[in-house]
C-alpha cells in the first residue's frame, strides 16, 4: 500500500490507462497547461503531450460533444469538468447523446467515455455551485455513475471507467482531492463497477453513504462508538448500478438503515434505497428508515446557513438515535 | 388597437421587411447552378447516371413512405427530404466511401446513399426487427455505421459536436478522412453549432459542417429566424465558407468535391450553406400555412430529380426509355419493400432490453 491524495489516485489511474491505451486522452479546461484546475492531471502534458492532454475552451456542451463522437469513432476520451455544476451545460450530450445513441441506432456503435470532475458543495460557492448531480444521473438508463469516497476506490473504479465501453460519470470532490489513504500497489488495480464496500463493521445500524457523506458517516460512527453504538458503514461507491444486495444483507443484520445523500431529498439515492429496502427487507426493519439530505433549498452563501444546510455529523447522530430509539 | 401594433413592432423580426405589411420575404435566395457538364467535372456517364437513379429512390422510397404513414402503417415522426435530395446525392459522389457523415432527424435519403436497403429502411419506419437499426430508431434514427453513415439524431443541433468529435478521432488516429455534418437552417441559432466551429478551427478538425438551408426551421422562414446571411457566420471564426445552389445533384457535387480535396490537402474545417427547399411539411402533422402555395410550385419548377432527368436526355447520356426503365424497376423495390417490411416481425420482447450497453449490462431493479 501508499499513501496517495485523492487527486494522486485519480492522476495515477489516467495515467497508467493511458501508457496502456494510445486511444485514451484527457480534454477539459485547464488540464494542460495549467496543469488542472485542482492539480489532478499535473504532469500529464509533459508525459503524453499536446495531442493527448488538450486543454478546451469554456464550451462544455460543445467538448462533452465531440467527446462523444470521438468515443463513436474508436477513441476513449476522459472528458474533465471542472465541476459537474458546470456540467448541466453538457447535459444534452450526456443524457441525449452519450447515454442514448447506442440503442437509438440498434448497437451500430459504443460510446466508452468517462466524463469526470467534482461534484456538489465545496464551502461558500452559492447556489450554482453547490449540487450534487450523482442521483440525477442514475435516474438515465445507461450511464454508470461513481461517486467514490476514498483514493483507493478511486483508482481502481476510475480504471474501471476509463475501460468500460459505455458512458460512465466519475464524480470527485474539490474537498477531497487533499485527502490521503492508503492506495494499492497492486499491478493494474481494477475495482469492478457496481461493487459496494462494508468500510466499517457494526451491528447496530447500517449506514449508507458515499463520496463526501461518507466521511460525515465516518465522523458520527466515531462518536456514536463511545456511546457503545456501532454502526455499519456501507459504500456503495458507485450509484449505478447500485450493490443494493450488500446493503440489504447489512440491513438483516443490524434491523435499521439510516441513508446519507448529498443530493437534494426528492427521487434520490435516499429515496431509492429507501424505496428498496422496504421491499426486500420489511419484515427485518425494526424501525423506518430515516434519511439525511440536504433540503429542499438552494446552497446559501452564508456561514452559518450554509452549515446548517450541508449534512453533518449531528445530523447523521441524530438520525441513528431515531432509528435505534435512543432518543 | 393602437396597443397592440405597438406590441407588434416590438417584436417584429428584423427579417420581416416592416414596409412590406408583414409579408415574409422570400426564404431563401438561389444561387446560379453550374454551367459545367458531368463530364467537366470528371464525372462518367455512368456516374451521371447513377445519380438519377439516387434522386429518384430517395424520392419514392418517401412518397411511398408517406402513404404508408397515412394508411395508419406506422406512427410517430416522418420527416420528408423531399425537395433536397441533390445535396445527399451530389455529397456521397463528391465524398470518398469511408468519408463520415452525420446528420439530423431528415435522413432517409443519406441513409438510402449509405447502403440501407430500401427493405431495412422501410422495415425502420415500420418498427420491425429486419430495420436497419432494429426498429429501435424509426424514421429519425437511420444508420449504416459500417458505411460511414453515423445516423441520424433528433435533437436540433446535438449532433453537430459529435460530427466535430468525429473529425477529432480522424485526426487523432491520422486517417485522412473526411467527415461531413449536416443539419438544417434552425440548428443554425443552436448554441452547439457556435461552440463546435471555434474548437474545429481552434484545432484543424477536418470536418465540413453543412447548413441545408431549406428555408425553414419548422415553421419559421430563415429570415424571421435568424439574422443576416448564414454562410457569413464562418468570417467570426476566421473558417473558409461556400454558399452554393442546392437543387442542381451536379452544382452540390462541384462544390462538395472542390471543399473535401481540400480539406483532406491542409485538414481545415469548412461551413458551408447548400440553399434548398423542402416540398413537404417539417413533419407529417404541418398545414404549411407559413409559405404560399406559389413559391411552393417555383421550386418544384426547377425540380433536382426532374432536372437530372431532363439533362441526361438532352445530353444525350442517357434515353428516356432508358431512364424510365430504372424508375420502374426502383418502383418495384420500393413496392417489394413495403412489402418485406409489412410481413416483417416487430422486434422480440427480449429486444427491450437488447442494444443498451457494449459493456456488462445493468438495469436498476429489472425484475
Amino acid at each position: 500500500m501508499a499513501e496517495l491524495q485523492f487527486r494522486e489516485a485519480i492522476r495515477d489511474a489516467m495515467d497508467e490507462e493511458m501508457a496502456r491505451d494510445e486511444k485514451v486522452f484527457l480534454m477539459g479546461e485547464e488540464v494542460s497547461e495549467y496543469n488542472g484546475a485542482y492539480k489532478v492531471s499535473e504532469g500529464l502534458l509533459d508525459k503524453y503531450g499536446y495531442k493527448r492532454v488538450i486543454d478546451t475552451p469554456i464550451s462544455e456542451l460543445g467538448f462533452a460533444g465531440i467527446g462523444v463522437g470521438a468515443a463513436m469513432n474508436g477513441l476513449r476520451p476522459i472528458v474533465e469538468f471542472m465541476t459537474f455544476n458546470f456540467a448541466v451545460l453538457a447535459a444534452d450530450q450526456i443524457i441525449n447523446h452519450a447515454s442514448k445513441a447506442r440503442y437509438m441506432l440498434g448497437g451500430q456503435l459504443n460510446t466508452p467515455i468517462v466524463f469526470r470532475g467534482p461534484n456538489a458543495s465545496a464551502g461558500q460557492l452559492g447556489a450554482t455551485h453547490s449540487v450534487a448531480y450523482d442521483s440525477m444521473y442514475a435516474q438515465f438508463p445507461g450511464l454508470s455513475v461513481i461517486y467514490p469516497s476514498e483514493p483507493d476506490d478511486a483508482k481502481g473504479l476510475l480504471k474501471s471507467a476509463i475501460r468500460n465501453d459505455d458512458a460512465v460519470l466519475f464524480m470527485e470532490s474539490e474537498q477531497m482531492y487533499g485527502l490521503k489513504g492508503e492506495v494499492s500497489e497492486e499491478e493494474d488495480y481494477i475495482i469492478p463497477i457496481g461493487k459496494g464496500k462494508i468500510k466499517r463493521e457494526g451491528d447496530d445500524v447500517t449506514v449508507v453513504a458515499t463520496g463526501k457523506m461518507y466521511h460525515i458517516a465516518k465522523q458520527a460512527a466515531n462518536q456514536l462508538a463511545k456511546d457503545g453504538v456501532e454502526m455499519e458503514i456501507i459504500d456503495p461507491r458507485t450509484i449505478k448500478p447500485l450493490d443494493i444486495e450488500l446493503i440489504v444483507e447489512s440491513v438483516k443484520k443490524t434491523n435499521r438503515c439510516v441513508i446519507v445523500d448529498e443530493s437534494h431529498p426528492f427521487g434520490g439515492l435516499a429515496s431509492e434505497v429507501g424505496f428498496l429496502i422496504q421491499r426486500e427487507a420489511f419484515d427485518y426493519l425494526d424501525a423506518p428508515v430515516r434519511r439525511v439530505s440536504l433540503p429542499d433549498v438552494n446552497a446559501p452563501f452564508s456561514k452559518p446557513l450554509f452549515d446548517l444546510w450541508l449534512p453533518d455529523a449531528k445530523n447523521v447522530i441524530d438520525a441513528v438515535n431515531a432509528v435505534t430509539y435512543r432518543n | 388597437m393602437a396597443k397592440k401594433k405597438e406590441t407588434e413592432a416590438i417584436f417584429t423580426p428584423i427579417g420581416i421587411d416592416s414596409g412590406n405589411n408583414g409579408q415574409i420575404e422570400k426564404s431563401v435566395e438561389l444561387p446560379d447552378p453550374t454551367d459545367k457538364s458531368h463530364k467537366d467535372l470528371g464525372l462518367s456517364d455512368e456516374d451521371a447516371v447513377h445519380m438519377f437513379e439516387q434522386m429518384f429512390l430517395q424520392r419514392r422510397f418517401e412518397e411511398r413512405a408517406m402513404q404508408q404513414y397515412q394508411k395508419g402503417k406506422f406512427g410517430g415522426f416522418l420527416h420528408l427530404y423531399i425537395g433536397q435530395e441533390a445535396v445527399s446525392t451530389g455529397t456521397v459522389h463528391a465524398l470518398n466511401d469511408d468519408d463520415d457523415i452525420i446528420t439530423a432527424y431528415r435522413d432517409h435519403g443519406w441513409g438510402l446513399l449509405r447502403g440501407v436497403s430500401p427493405k431495412s429502411g422501410m422495415s425502420e419506419l415500420f418498427g420491425k426487427a429486419t430495420g436497419c437499426s432494429k426498429g429501435k430508431g424509426g424514421s429519425m434514427h437511420f444508420a449504416n455505421v459500417k458505411e460511414h453513415f453515423w445516423g441520424g439524431y433528433g435533437i436540433v443541433g446535438g449532433h453537430i459536436p459529435i460530427g466535430g468529435g468525429i473529425a477529432f478521432a480522424n485526426k487523432y488516429q491520422e486517417n485522412d478522412r473526411v467527415t461531413a455534418t449536416f443539419f438544417g437552417d434552425g440548428a443554425v441559432d443552436q448554441g452547439a453549432l457556435h461552440e463546435t466551429l471555434n474548437m474545429s478551427q481552434l484545432w484543424k478538425l477536418p470536418c465540413i459542417y453543412v447548413v441545408e438551408n431549406n428555408g425553414y426551421s419548422m415553421g419559421t422562414a430563415a429570415r424571421r429566424h435568424t439574422v443576416n446571411e448564414i454562410h457569413e457566420r464562418a468570417k467570426g471564426y476566421g473558417m473558409k465558407s461556400a454558399v452554393f445552389n442546392g437543387m442542381d445533384a451536379l452544382t452540390v457535387y462541384e462544390n462538395m468535391k472542390k471543399i473535401a480535396d481540400e480539406v483532406r490537402e491542409d485538414s481545415m474545417p469548412w461551413f458551408v450553406e447548400i440553399r434548398t427547399y423542402r416540398y413537404r411539411g417539417h413533419s407529417m402533422s404541418d398545414p404549411q400555412k407559413y409559405r404560399t402555395k406559389e413559391e411552393l410550385k417555383k421550386y418544384q419548377e426547377i425540380d433536382p430529380v426532374e432536372r437530372m432527368k431532363t439533362y441526361l436526355i438532352d445530353e444525350k447520356v442517357a434515353k428516356k426509355k432508358d431512364l424510365e426503365e430504372i424508375e420502374q424497376r426502383i418502383e418495384d423495390e420500393i413496392l417489394e419493400a413495403i412489402e418485406f417490411a409489412d410481413n416483417a416481425d416487430f422486434p422480440e420482447d427480449e429486444a427491450l432490453y437488447e442494444d443498451m450497453f457494449a459493456d456488462t449490462p445493468h438495469f436498476h431493479d429489472r425484475k
